[in-house]
């Protein structure tokens, strides 16, 4: 009466290509795709859509419930071999900076004019509290961040903190480092808080803004505006656009979530913070190299024309890469489907 | 047929009871499709919650040691070489980079898995089911900062002096709400995850075991699933489905001291719902291999026929006297 086993015979002629496959894909999980030789690479395909079709139809033929569920591991530990992260890391940094990271800037452009604008609004209000009462100075700007730099300190002593050279090196080189970890942090956050509806992003934009505005105006006051100017632009044109395209980040997740696209609120984000990720790790980037300018040409070039043309260097060579660097090539990527 | 309900449910341990009726469902609300490029729908279990925290601390101990033994190598040189001024600045920008990049090097490198995830076997996947790109990683990771990092950094911090002791219950509660995040969403995602368009899967190996109904092939080349001493009619065969198929599949899988048990009470409750007048008193295991063997190629049969009958309680299927095919 009853029927022979066909899903039985069905397993009995596929299970010598599925151990096959198990092998090899249990080899590179261990030591990596590099560690099989060449024949073997040409077999894991055909030997994974071998098994993909068996799973299809083990599906649909068999109920041997533990040859479907080996065969849904065993294929979906090939899918990770066959589908995995396709870059290396060290290619995944390369196409990084050659494109992904310029056309993610290109792409959030908006956000990160908006990000600057209150970066600048909250500069010109420090500025003008500042320059109004001194006393605001201190509810701004903390004080291991103002470094001994208040409005009690003497003229020669502010003057001195832009010129220092290389007796104070150790104390420069580690609040150099310390202003580039909470640098990157302020940035990072900036970005992070995107997530929630970009209010806590816009705040620290603000926030910094007034930070920088508050020395403008102390060292305004002495008549120091365009030295401190001079030191800032050295490593600050590379570090405040870092802060801005983070913030840009940030704004551009919060985009997706108040204003998704035609699609749901979570695949919005799913595909907008991806670019905004790359945006963010950009920035660090950037922070990385504005630490150094920070730790080292700054202290060794103390004339401030050159200061001017460091600093200008750097903002002309930022905006040319990201306004050149890249493109055509698939600029869509990150707003298409796939 | 669906009306004996005669032993009382679920006594615990492993006596499978053939009369619970939907197939696992905590399994399949933690299952996910993801459709590969060829067309075929895999599928994955999601990670737990407490696998991925324990993947988290086990990953959180591996940069605090990487951390504490680059600075102390850190320290060491810069005093045998005598330029400590640097090493203050060296040692936080090795704090920085590993805080930043020991994610998302790992996940570049080894297809979505960190040392912890895969001491625990999971993995980050693309939800869309491409391969997991860069930037996910990257953006996943970031999000860390404000997920991980910095509620860790305000817990440690206590209190600020500046600030109240109000503002910073405020603010961990804020933070509290990305921490908590993924027991709020079915898919169990947390921010990071929700940025990247990524889940973390488990991702078990399964080994493929012999075939239960390898032996009732016995005899040679007839190739029919009928061990000559048991013979089930059709309408015994009518009685179960797919889901007390597979839990029998599972009883008699398993290895044990209580399986013979197990065995006898199954094989009991067997034959007494299809009416067995056949042997009596046959070895359990035999004729519950031979039942299974019958069953499995009598529902895979139907099968070809276009009907999956998921359970005895399932009427989709007409019972017994409905079309023949």
């Amino acid at each position: 009466m009853s029927a022979p086993l066909k899903s039985y015979e069905f397993r009995r002629e596929r299970e010598a290509s599925w151990r096959e496959l198990e092998t090899l894909i249990a080899k590179a999980e261990k030591s990596g795709l590099k560690s099989l030789q060449a024949e073997q690479l040409l077999r894991l395909p055909s030997l994974y859509r071998a098994a993909l079709s068996s799973l299809s139809v083990a599906r649909s033929i068999s109920l041997d419930q533990n040859v479907v569920s080996y065969l849904d591991s065993l294929c979906a530990r090939a899918y990770f071999q066959v589908y995995g992260s396709r870059a290396n890391f060290f290619e995944a940094v390369g196409g990084f900076f050659s494109h992904s990271f310029p056309a993610a800037v290109r792409a959030a452009f908006w956000p990160i004019v908006i990000a600057g604008f209150w970066m600048v609004l909250g500069s010109a209000v420090g500025f003008f509290l500042v320059q109004a009462s001194g006393e605001w100075f201190y509810s701004f700007v903390p004080s291991d961040l103002a470094g001994g730099r208040t409005p009690a300190s003497s003229t020669e002593s502010l003057q001195g903190a832009l010129y220092d050279g290389a007796d104070t090196a150790e104390r420069l080189y580690t609040f150099a480092t310390y202003l580039f970890t909470h640098n990157s942090r302020v940035a990072l956050m900036a970005f992070a808080l995107g997530f929630a509806l970009g209010v806590p992003t816009i705040l620290l934009m603000f926030y910094n803004g007034l930070i920088l505005g508050a020395f403008l105006a102390l060292y305004d006051d002495r008549g120091l505006v365009w030295e401190l100017a001079a030191w800032l632009s050295v490593h600050g044109t590379t570090e405040l656009l870092a802060i801005i395209l983070c913030g840009g980040g940030g704004l551009v997740l919060a985009r997706a979530i108040v204003f998704p696209d035609q699609h749901s609120r979570l695949d919005s984000l799913a595909r907008r913070g991806r670019a905004a990720g790359t945006l963010a790790v950009g920035a660090v980037v950037m922070l990385l190299v504005a630490g150094l300018l920070e730790g080292f040409a700054r202290q060794l070039v103390t004339d401030i024309t050159t200061r001017y043309v460091i600093g200008g260097t750097f903002l002309v060579f930022w905006i040319t890469y990201f306004t050149l660097a890249g493109r055509g090539r698939h600029e869509g990527g990150y707003h298409g489907d796939d | 047929m669906a009306t004996t309900s005669t032993a009382p449910p679920a006594n615990s341990g492993a006596a499978p009871d053939p009369k619970k009726k939907a197939p696992n469902t905590t399994a399949s609300r933690s299952e996910r499709r993801i459709v590969t490029p060829e067309g075929v729908a895999l599928t994955f279990q999601l990670a737990e919650r407490g696998e991925r925290a324990a993947a988290v601390l086990i990953d959180l101990v591996i940069m605090a040691v990487a951390i504490t033994l680059l600075v102390l190598a850190i320290v060491f040189i810069f005093s045998e070489i005598g330029i400590t001024e640097i090493a203050v600045a060296v040692i936080l920008l090795t704090f920085f980079l590993i805080r930043t990049f020991y994610f998302i090097y790992f996940e570049l490198r080894w297809q979505g898995a960190t040392p912890g995830k895969r001491a625990l076997g999971l993995r980050v996947i693309d939800r869309k089911g491409g391969y997991l790109r860069p930037d996910s990683v990257f953006a996943r990771n970031i999000m860390r900062e404000v997920e991980l990092f910095l509620p860790a950094l305000l817990l440690l911090a206590g209190p600020e002096g500046g600030s109240a002791g109000w503002v910073h219950l405020l603010t961990l509660g804020w933070l509290g709400v990305f921490v908590l995040l993924p027991f709020f969403n079915k898919d169990r995602l947390r921010a990071g995850d929700i940025v990247a368009g990524t889940w973390v899967v488990s991702a078990p190996k399964t080994v493929l075991l012999t075939d239960v109904a390898a032996k009732a092939e016995t005899p040679a080349g007839s190739h029919q699933a009928v061990d000559p001493e048991f013979a089930f009619s059709r309408s015994q065969l009518e009685i179960y489905g797919i889901y007390e198929l597979q839990t029998l599949e599972e009883v008699l899988r398993q290895k044990g001291p209580q399986t013979e048990d197990t065995l006898q009470e199954v094989t009991k409750r067997i034959q007494r719902k299809i009416g067995w007048t056949g042997v009596e008193d046959p070895s359990p295991r035999r004729f519950l291999e031979a039942f299974y063997a019958a069953l499995r190629a009598h529902l895979e049969s139907r099968m070809l026929f276009g009907e999956r009958r998921e359970s005895q309680h399932d009427r989709k299927a007409p019972p017994a006297g409905g079309g023949e095919g």
